[in-house]
């Protein structure tokens, strides 16, 4: 065999692993999402969003107080995660521009986003639900809220900075003080990418399990008591589907069918409004 | 901007309120290791530092605790599923960035972030109900089948094919961690300017050459920190994994054997924990977990930001 053909087998082979391994991973991507519409589709039904649960073992019921619940406590940790995140990352791109600090938050924020998200449901534990005593709908809020201030954070401070410096001397040389200016120009030219990254970080926190573990708990009643244990999706998932019985299943499949469609689509719109207005 | 600043109050206002709400990422970060360490010292004082990393006790009713199984756990199935995850996950940048028609890039682009949106607890679900009987039925009495009599790799297969185990579990967290690795690969790998690769096919390269020689080196960094970055989050995954490790506090050398990982352990027994000392031995574990992922990202932060320093000055 000649050097040459030696070279060009050798590159066919690599270059077909390559093109393999691409495909196992679009074949997980539908194989699981296939796998979770199928079985979702067939348990899905109005009783699931109106009932509360049946009795253990007891066919029937729905999960009207983990949806209900889900929603309080993604709605909360969106309403103290967002504000904290938006404002941090205005004072890394606005105020602290260039300087050290803001270096070190924004590294900061990268591993935060990163660090394992039980570990901060045993920081809220400890914080949030030892000394009042009890499990609390707060506590899974703010541990949701603690994930998602880096997330938004960081966004946040991309985006301003790809807002161009000259938008805001034009201001600057109107008169304007600078909180005018980000408040009323800069956040305008960076508000669809800053919205963007709020709809990311919701996506992130919804299907997040572990740090509601033992914060939010869980709660087999309906239940609007943010102060009391209040039920989710994803933890009644984790009950559920280690459960022993097959209507349990069947719901656990349902609910996480609910919730990668909604996770989805928030990721899906996210990306189509980056591709639209960042190009 | 520094001027503007001072001369309204309001200005300073929203100043200080920006500077505060900042500054909670790092409040956080250090409340997290003020409050494991505060909540964790009835464990370390009666188990020490030293003996508790390398005691294999974990018995609740003898309150006796050491962290090493868990950590043995976590350890394997991390180093398992990057042993898994990263030849994939560079197959994949290498597909997307070089062989890829345009038509499908974008497709299998999409694909990967998807795969990277899908929650953890999906993952572990679904490979409680549909990876793990295909485990236990088809592909680990397979493998048990063609290393039998292979002396050292057939300890790897001992036991019976359950399903629920340190095997499956890799599998499941490999899947989970390719599109982390496979996106920042095929970023770092897109950095590799086109007048480097074209004058490497101008000498006569072939496109595996170019790939090997040119992308690969020019690139490696970046990719790197994406591997460290993807260990990281492997370290502290915590639902794709609960659902089919089991809750089993042994070390064991056999692949098929049920495991308990630092991260299943909190999330199976946080909520029951009985006794102080429990309660604290599991703050201990969680002290332990957050200081190792968090050098494991520190450290791919940095190989990152090195790796981009580069790409800007080249």
């Amino acid at each position: 065999m000649t050097h040459e053909r030696r070279r060009k087998i050798e590159g066919i082979i690599a270059l077909t692993f390559s093109t393999l391994a691409a495909f196992l991973g679009l074949f997980w991507l539908v194989f699981i999402l296939g796998d979770v519409l199928i079985h979702g589709v067939k348990a899905l039904n109005l009783g699931l969003f109106i009932n509360d649960p049946a009795p253990a073992g007891v066919d029937g019921g729905g999960l009207r107080n983990a949806f209900i619940g889900q929603l309080m406590i993604t709605i909360c940790a969106t309403l103290i995660g967002v504000p904290v995140g938006v404002l941090g990352g205005t004072f890394l791109a606005e105020y602290a521009r260039g300087r050290t600090i803001a270096r070190i938050i924004s590294i900061l924020a990268d591993i935060m986003v990163s660090v394992p998200s039980i570990v901060i449901g045993t920081f809220i534990y400890a914080v949030l639900v030892k000394p009042i005593g009890h499990f609390n709908g707060w506590a899974g809020a703010f541990a949701l809220a603690i994930i998602m201030i880096p997330v938004v954070l960081r966004t946040t401070e991309d985006m301003l900075s790809l807002v161009p410096w000259t938008i805001r001397e034009a201001a600057f040389a109107l008169g304007a003080p600078y909180y005018k200016v980000i408040t009323q120009v800069v956040y305008r030219a960076a508000a669809t990418g800053i919205l963007t990254g709020i709809l990311l970080s919701i996506a992130r926190v919804a299907g997040e399990t572990a740090p509601l573990l033992f914060t939010s708990f869980n709660n087999s009643f309906y239940s609007l008591n943010m102060n009391g244990p209040i039920s989710s999706l994803t933890v009644t998932i984790f009950q559920y589907a280690m459960g022993p019985y097959d209507s349990w299943h069947s719901q656990a499949w349902a609910a996480a069918f609910v919730i990668t469609i909604f996770i989805l689509l928030l990721t899906i719109t996210g990306r189509l409004i980056i591709k639209w207005r960042y190009r | 901007m520094a001027e503007t600043s001072k001369k309204n109050p309001m200005d300073m206002v929203f100043a200080s309120v920006t500077g505060i709400a900042s500054v909670t990422v790092i409040i956080f970060i250090i409340g997290i290791l003020y409050v494991l360490i505060a909540e964790s010292s009835l464990a370390i004082k009666q188990f020490g530092v030293i003996k508790f990393l390398t005691s294999t006790d974990w018995d609740p009713v003898k309150n006796s605790f050491g962290a090493l199984t868990n950590i043995y756990g976590t350890v394997i199935t991390t180093i398992l599923s990057m042993v898994f995850a990263i030849p994939v996950a560079i197959g994949i940048a290498i597909f997307v960035t070089e062989i890829s028609p345009n038509v499908l890039k974008g497709p299998i682009g999409i694909a990967i972030e998807l795969l990277a949106a899908i929650p953890s607890i999906i993952y572990g679900m679904w490979g409680l109900f549909t990876l793990s009987p295909i485990m236990s039925t088809y592909i680990e009495p397979f493998l048990k089948k063609i290393t039998t009599g292979i002396p050292f790799v057939s300890i790897l297969f001992q036991g019976t094919p359950m399903g629920i185990d340190i095997l499956t579990a890799s599998v499941i967290l490999s899947i989970m961690i390719i599109p982390f690795t496979a996106s920042i690969a095929r970023d770092s790998f897109n950095l590799t300017p086109s007048v480097v690769k074209e004058s490497a096919y101008a000498i006569g390269a072939t496109q595996w050459e170019v790939v090997k020689n040119v992308v690969i080196p020019y690139s490696k960094l970046g990719v790197f920190g994406g591997i460290v970055l993807s260990l990281g989050r492997a370290l502290g995954e915590t639902m794709a994994v609960a659902f089919v490790l089991g809750n089993n506090h042994r070390i064991t050398t056999s692949l098929l054997d049920a495991a308990a990982t630092i991260t299943v352990t909190l999330a199976n027994e946080f909520a029951e924990a009985d006794t102080d000392i429990y309660l604290s031995s599991l703050f201990y574990l969680a002290l332990v977990l957050f200081v190792l992922s968090f050098i494991t990202l520190a450290l791919a932060k940095f190989f990152l930001l090195k790796a981009e320093r580069k790409y800007s000055r080249g």
